[in-house]
């Protein structure tokens, strides 16, 4: 039975067993890569997605679960449009290898959704089951700082 | 080229290199030119296998990986500042596996001496020397070298560059190449003539190099300038495309399990609960392993877990007890190294004060964030292999022999890489990538490795054994005598990739011990190799991992047996014997405003490690807080002698020094039954958001030498950790990971 799922605002019908994780329906099936397989047991946060505005670890949301519209950091912004979270991942050169990054970002993201001026303590909440192997983390930080800074003012 | 030739020979028989080498044809081959890997197409052409120019531009090859340090953007600024070109105009490539992409500073880090003591001499030989990776087909990234590789080869291949294409354009003008300039990728006549690059290309190709000499430092754009690194946008917006994001027309998805008792056999299995399972396309024998093809990798591993296989014993001891009872017999052979012996070390000085300690330190996962994969494709007699990899010349080599190919036949196309930290010098995932392309030619095959596929088959960073005695006398440090015992990643992996014995003294296994930069009257070290058949490798900082933890937490044992303040204990010895060691130290006692003394709660500890040409110091700081303990803050200073991007630099700093410290904290690899018994992040844990410390960095440029920034930053963190601990609560740390001893902030 062929599913529908509402990813980046566009509809996507799949045809996979009901039990396939999220993250493995985006990365091999509907070839949006940018959602990272890290752990397989939401212990890295590499493969955090959006569902309806809520940051989920995709590897541990079975397809037939997937309960609202999907956003992955492809729907986020693009390079050439970028969000503004993504600016202030470039503006204080964040990444290292990069490969956690997404999930770091999506992470971020839906934190600042929720809170707009998050305090130092807030971001260590929010952000500790999201691993980086490069150690990026002071740059994650002054980022997030930042971009709650431009969100405002915006 | 022909002195070059004839020094690499009377080197080959003095140098650490003929362990490396050991093959005589190589000053032959020194003196001809490397083949260029870059086969222009029509209207392109290749003026050196750095820079490519056509109508479309500019486009620079940096043939080292990008594993997170920025080398895409260091080394493309380095052919930029003499190409006068913008980094934002031109396109940045990784490029083909090379022989022409040799890393020259793989060897000269292999000539025997401390390092910091490099005359100009021996730094020349050392550059001479280099040009030997060229015939080792050394195209490779790692041991912390991309910069000190491409610091002048890189700015000659811009500088030779941009002189031939003012050479084309004084010829079609009908002035003299003097008369022009350049600037942002455009030649300029005197006359306001503009001609682009592009435009030129075709015309240069004609031409003869044209060789020039070097800007000096002052009239420098880019290098020593943090520039926007190129791979930002992309890793900002989860375009990058790293091994693991390859997708084909085509593609099947494939997962592997191995004997987890590393380097057994398989005796058989039975994959009928596997067989019909949902994807399921085909169950291949992989020798020692099974592998599942699916149309989708979590398929793949679910029928994968299905599969029942009988595995045979582990070339090692099963047990970990067993398994460092086993390395300790290597301090009954005699050492392998004996690479500094100052003064007397077997006596005792009158009025000294004697202590002895010893020290184990566990084996460690490398544990990349992207799991090992590949992706294969055997078609028409040519095999095709995209990959993350630190070492494209002998993937392709190994991925040829597994197919029954020439390498030249084997094309291997290099991603970004979600981590390397040493594991991505080895070939294993590709070679099983083509294992399964081989079983089914025509058709695209990704293998992605589960995490616990990952963790339970890697080259570790080998567990670790020393025994220290030293001596103190009026506040000083006096005699300091060492034995180290684990088994050599240089031997195993020149095993590995070349099937060539290691000879010799091995250098890898004592750094940064037999080099520390102190002066102590009486100091020996000895290396003793284990044979013993774990897998290991280079695992960020290899050597210096270990041996820095011994000689840093047990020069402040001594510190602390000789009533003197660690740092000025350290600063003393280090002033005596190399200056920038020194100053690395006030550096950081500086900026962490070091007093010796700390206020009740809160401990801190000092450690230094002279490592890849770099000194590093680091100052920890610990607080107890709420009944554990949580690492507040660290300072970082660092000697690079010239900055080439200053952003990235610190960068690197903290990123090593993170890294040092989730191993120090959470890391160890146990045996039980021949296996590991970690499997995945929740038994392998690192530093995370909230226990990073808040850290400040400082980059000094004060030694005469280029020294590496990628795994520096990690060897003091381990100690200065543990200094800390011991600082705060009066516990010495005598074995890692350190959460088994203190109730450290998970």
């Amino acid at each position: 039975m062929p599913t529908d799922l509402r990813i980046n605002g566009k509809t996507h019908q799949v045809d996979l067993p009901d039990d396939v994780p999220l993250l493995w329906v985006l990365r091999d099936e509907v070839g949006l890569t940018g959602t990272k397989f890290g752990c397989g047991v939401a212990a890295c946060g590499a493969c955090t997605v959006h569902i309806d505005g809520e940051a989920v670890r995709s590897c541990q949301v079975a397809l037939s679960d997937v309960w609202g519209e999907v956003t992955t950091i492809e729907g986020l912004g693009s390079p050439d449009a970028m969000a503004a979270i993504q600016q202030a991942w470039v503006e204080h050169q964040v990444a290292q290898c990069g490969y956690c990054q997404s999930g770091q970002i999506m992470q971020a993201a839906s934190l600042l959704a929720k809170n707009p001026a998050p305090s130092d303590a807030e971001i260590d909440e929010a952000m500790q089951g999201n691993l980086c192997r490069c150690g990026t983390y002071p740059r994650i930080r002054a980022a997030i700082h930042s971009a709650a800074q431009k969100m405002q003012e915006a | 080229m022909a002195s070059i030739a004839k020094i690499a020979r009377r080197t080959f028989m003095i140098g650490s290199a003929a362990i490396v080498g050991g093959v005589a044809f190589g000053a032959y081959y020194v003196s001809r030119p490397a083949p260029n890997p870059l086969q222009p197409g029509e209207g392109e052409a290749a003026l050196n296998p750095f820079v490519l120019i056509d109508q479309n531009g500019v486009t620079l090859f940096a043939p080292r990986a990008e594993m997170g340090q920025g080398v895409k953007t260091s080394w493309a600024a380095l052919i930029a500042e003499e190409l006068d070109v913008e980094l934002d105009q031109v396109r940045v490539l990784h490029g083909p596996a090379a022989t022409a992409y040799y890393n020259s500073a793989f060897i000269a880090d292999g000539l025997p001496g401390r390092g910091y003591d490099t005359g100009n001499f021996k730094h020349a030989i050392g550059e001479a020397l280099g040009h030997l990776g060229k015939t080792l087909n050394l195209h490779g990234t790692g041991g912390s070298t991309s910069m000190k590789d491409g610091y002048k080869r890189m700015r000659q291949a811009g500088a030779t560059a941009r002189e031939t294409l003012k050479q084309a354009a004084a010829e079609r003008l009908g002035v003299e190449r003097a008369q022009l300039s350049t600037a942002k990728g455009v030649v300029t006549a005197p006359d306001g003539t503009a001609i682009p690059y592009a435009e030129l290309a075709m015309e240069a190709a004609k031409l003869e190099p044209v060789e020039t000499g070097l800007r000096p430092k002052s009239d420098w754009r880019l290098i020593g300038k943090s520039q926007p690194r190129i791979d930002m946008g992309e890793k900002a917006t989860g375009t990058a495309e790293f091994g693991i994001d390859v997708r084909l027309p085509g593609m099947k998805f494939a997962s592997v399990r191995m004997n987890p008792r590393q380097g057994g056999g398989m005796a058989g299995f039975d994959a009928s609960a596997a067989e019909g399972m949902p994807g399921v396309e085909k169950i291949l024998d992989m020798g020692a392993g099974v592998a599942v093809v699916a149309t989708n990798t979590w398929l793949a591993m679910q029928a994968l877990d299905t599969i029942e296989v009988d595995w045979e014993d582990a070339p090692y001891p099963p047990e970990t007890d067993q398994v460092f009872a086993r390395i300790a017999e290597a301090f009954e052979d005699a050492p392998n190294s004996v690479l500094r012996d100052n003064g007397d070390a077997d006596t005792l000085p009158d009025g000294a004060t004697e202590l002895t300690a010893e020290y184990q330190v566990p084996y460690l996962a490398h544990a990349t964030m992207e799991p090992m994969n590949a992706t294969a494709l055997l078609q028409d007699g040519k095999l095709t292999v995209w990959c993350g990899n630190q070492m494209p010349t002998y993937t392709q080599m190994k991925c040829a022999e597994e197919a029954g190919l020439e390498s030249e036949q084997v094309d291997i196309r290099t991603t970004y890489l979600g981590g390397g930290f040493g594991r991505r010098v080895e070939f294993d995932y590709a070679v099983l990538a083509t294992r399964l392309a081989k079983q089914m030619p025509g058709t695209p095959v990704q293998l992605t490795w589960s995490r616990e596929e990952d963790m339970r088959h890697d080259m570790y960073r080998p567990g670790a054994l020393a025994r220290m005695r030293g001596a103190v006398k009026d506040g000083q440090a006096v005699l300091l005598d060492g034995k180290v015992a684990a088994a050599s990643p240089v031997a195993q992996a020149m095993k590995r990739l070349a099937d060539l014995p290691q000879a010799g003294p091995d250098k890898v296994h004592v750094e940064g011990f037999f080099n520390a930069p102190y002066a102590i009257p009486n100091f020996r070290m000895a290396g003793h190799l284990s044979d013993i058949q774990i897998p290991v490798g280079f695992w960020r900082s290899v050597g210096n991992s270990f041996n820095a933890f011994f000689v840093e937490s047990f020069i402040d044992e001594m510190a602390h047996a000789a009533g003197a303040d660690p740092l000025e204990f350290r600063l003393d010895m280090a002033r005596r014997e190399w200056t920038p060691a020194a100053g690395v130290l006030e550096a950081v006692r500086d900026m962490s405003g070091w007093t010796g003394k700390t206020v009740e709660g809160t401990g801190h500890g000092v450690a230094m490690c002279y490592s890849f040409g770099t000194p590093v110091a680091e100052v920890i700081e610990v607080v107890e807080e709420d009944g554990s303990i949580r690492i507040s803050n660290a300072w970082i200073a660092c000697d690079v002698g010239q900055a080439i991007d200053p952003s990235i630099i610190r960068a690197q700093m903290f990123s090593g020094m993170a890294y040092g410290l989730s191993a120090a904290c959470f890391g160890e690899i146990t045996f039980a039954d021949g296996a590991a018994e970690q499997g995945n992040f929740p038994d392998y844990d690192a530093i995370r958001m909230h226990t990073m410390p808040t850290t400040q960095v400082q980059v000094l440029e004060s030694q005469a030498h280029l020294g590496g920034v990628g795994e520096p930053g990690t060897p003091p963190a381990a100690p200065a950790l543990a200094n800390a601990l011991f600082n705060l609560t009066g516990k010495r740390a005598r074995r890692l990971p350190l959460m088994h001893d203190f109730d450290l902030l998970v």
